[in-house]
């Protein structure tokens, strides 16, 4: 803490940065490895795949805890590590998608397009991945920039996106529903900080510009 | 007589990643929990655990397993699953819904003793003890496929005797049409059972068609790889029908009832839109959450291993058992 009070700001958002890095990274690859090598359990295509996927989730909605918490810690700067933790979360959500495209279906694309059609949880989780990657692709500055107001609008999709790939997780579920309950729980209680953001786009406003 | 095994395809001890390091590695990963808050989504076992003991495994006592004699099957070309992975991928809900959990969590089942009844429509009901499990009836290997109905398949070589043979004995009377099975209830040793809310009703129930339990392939496994069952794979006793998808192939059972009437069956209670009595292994119906039309095989390979391969009708046992369903519409009753 005393270490931190010396800090600039930009410095402790580049410390911040590095940090999660750090976290977020080196898992992905530690599995990889562990799963080339056969030692990531009896099937380790199934454990890459439940892996990234989890861990998508888990990333995306630590990206929501971002702004509640920003004003509670007196530290307005951490907005800035959002996109980097919004990154992660496509990252992972490529990882989960290719895994199961290259490993489980082996490059099979009339299988992949067929599973997309007719397995509705994998209709949602492809919904999901498509607005991360459209998320990702407009959190470049300079597009930011161009969509000015819009922005907003459309990044709010990561509301709906966080439920939709919960519900994605509850429908591949053989049985049971309390994980993905405690998920979507949490994720309501991250979302009812920002109620009153929510009921302008949604009612007010009646949907997305 | 131990009369030994030795073809081939016999895997190699080399070829197999020894089970210590195997399991080291595994908890390792458990232990990354990953992102902090995973801690508190997942197991307390990945909870309690803290950055000190990512390096140390406390020893847990294994379940004792011990060498049986068996007459050994005729080999065959197939690549079968190394036993660390056969006895470490299991779905037994009763000790969590995770592959992994059985293996972790299963490893204090009782078995003796143990009494397994046959009864019901039958003129001579009798139950077999832990003992009489190995030596009611002479042990031979088989060596199937099980195709689960997530779409992964093994090839395991089981020991144990035709289901029919223990049937005949208990000289079941005309009013047996079906077989009913049970897996032991004992919430506290099946963790898994003591859960409330959400999925399978205890105790786990599965049923066959007289005629289907007395087709000779229909097995009784009290063992695998030349060793008793461990309890993650069902211990002491399981059923396995290989034509069908393996949750048919239910697991450390109690009571086998011969009935009248089409007993109930757990996964189809728990979604019967998704699974049939019947649950034959058909490429051509699919599972609302799974084609059923290829399978990935699981053997030694790693991440890259091509292993997706075409599903066969009845697990490619058809020449055995087709003629069971031959006026059936097998897509009404899957």
């Amino acid at each position: 803490m005393k270490l931190q009070v010396k800090l600039k700001t930009k410095d402790k958002i580049i410390l911040l940065k590095t940090a999660l890095h750090c976290i977020l990274f080196t898992p992905a690859v530690w599995v990889f490895y562990l799963a080339v090598q056969d030692l990531l359990g009896a099937d380790p295509v199934q454990a890459i795949i439940h892996f990234t996927g989890l861990s998508a989730l888990k990333v995306l909605i630590l990206g929501l805890v971002i702004s509640p918490l920003a004003p509670k810690v007196k530290f307005i700067p951490l907005m800035q590590i959002r996109r980097l933790v919004g990154l992660y979360a496509f990252f992972y959500a490529c990882l989960h998608l290719l895994s199961f495209f290259t490993f489980d279906l082996q490059l099979d694309w009339p299988l992949l397009l067929s599973e997309i059609v007719k397995r509705p949880y994998i209709t949602v989780g492809m919904f999901s991945w498509l607005v991360l990657l459209i998320l990702s692709v407009t959190s470049a500055m300079f597009i930011r920039r161009k969509l000015g107001k819009r922005w907003q609008s459309l990044h709010n999709l990561v509301y709906i996106t966080v439920p939709i790939a919960v519900l994605h997780f509850y429908w591949s579920l053989k049985s049971g529903w309390i994980e993905p309950a405690i998920y979507l729980l949490i994720t309501f209680i991250l979302l009812s900080f920002r109620r009153k953001k929510l009921q302008r786009t949604f009612s007010l406003r009646g949907g997305f510009t | 007589m131990l009369i030994k095994n030795k073809g081939k395809n016999h895997l190699t001890e080399a070829q197999v990643t020894d089970e210590s390091i195997y399991h080291q590695r595994r908890d390792v990963i458990k232990k990354m929990g990953f992102v902090g808050a995973g801690g508190l989504f997942t197991s307390s076992t990945v909870a309690n655990t803290n950055l000190f003991s990512l390096f140390t495994r406390e020893a847990k006592p294994l379940f004792k397993t011990r060498p049986l004699d068996y007459k050994a099957a005729i080999l065959d070309e197939q690549k079968r699953t190394p036993e660390t992975k056969v006895i470490s991928h299991n779905n037994f809900y009763e000790f969590g819904t995770k592959k992994s959990d059985p293996v972790e969590n299963a490893q204090h089942l009782q078995v003796k003793p143990w009494q397994l009844k046959i009864h019901g429509e039958v003129n001579k009901p009798f139950a077999l003890n832990y003992d009489d499990l190995y030596k009611h009836l002479a042990l031979e290997e088989r060596i199937y496929r099980l195709r689960c109905v997530e779409a992964w398949s093994m090839v395991i070589p089981w020991l144990g005797f035709s289901l029919a043979k223990l049937i005949q004995q208990a000289d079941p009377t005309s009013d047996a049409k079906y077989v009913a099975f049970e897996t032991l209830h004992d919430k506290d040793q099946m963790p898994g059972q003591r859960r409330r809310f959400g999925g399978i009703n205890y105790p786990y129930v599965e049923g066959l068609r007289i005629d289907e339990a007395m087709n000779p392939l229909s097995f009784l496994a009290v063992g695998l790889y030349g060793k008793t069952l461990p309890p993650q794979n069902g211990a002491p006793i399981r059923l396995v029908v290989p034509w069908k998808y393996g949750f048919k192939s239910i697991k450390s059972i109690v009571s086998i009832k011969l009935v009248k009437h089409q007993p109930p069956t757990s996964w189809n209670k728990l979604a019967p839109q998704e699974y049939g009595f019947y649950a034959n292994v058909n490429p051509s119906v699919s599972h609302p959450r799974w084609s059923q039309a290829s399978e990935r095989r699981i053997t030694s390979g790693g991440l890259f291993d091509r292993n997706r391969i075409a599903t066969l009708p009845f697990n490619g046992y058809g020449d055995e058992v087709a003629y069971l369903y031959k006026d059936m519409d097998l897509k009404k009753y899957f």
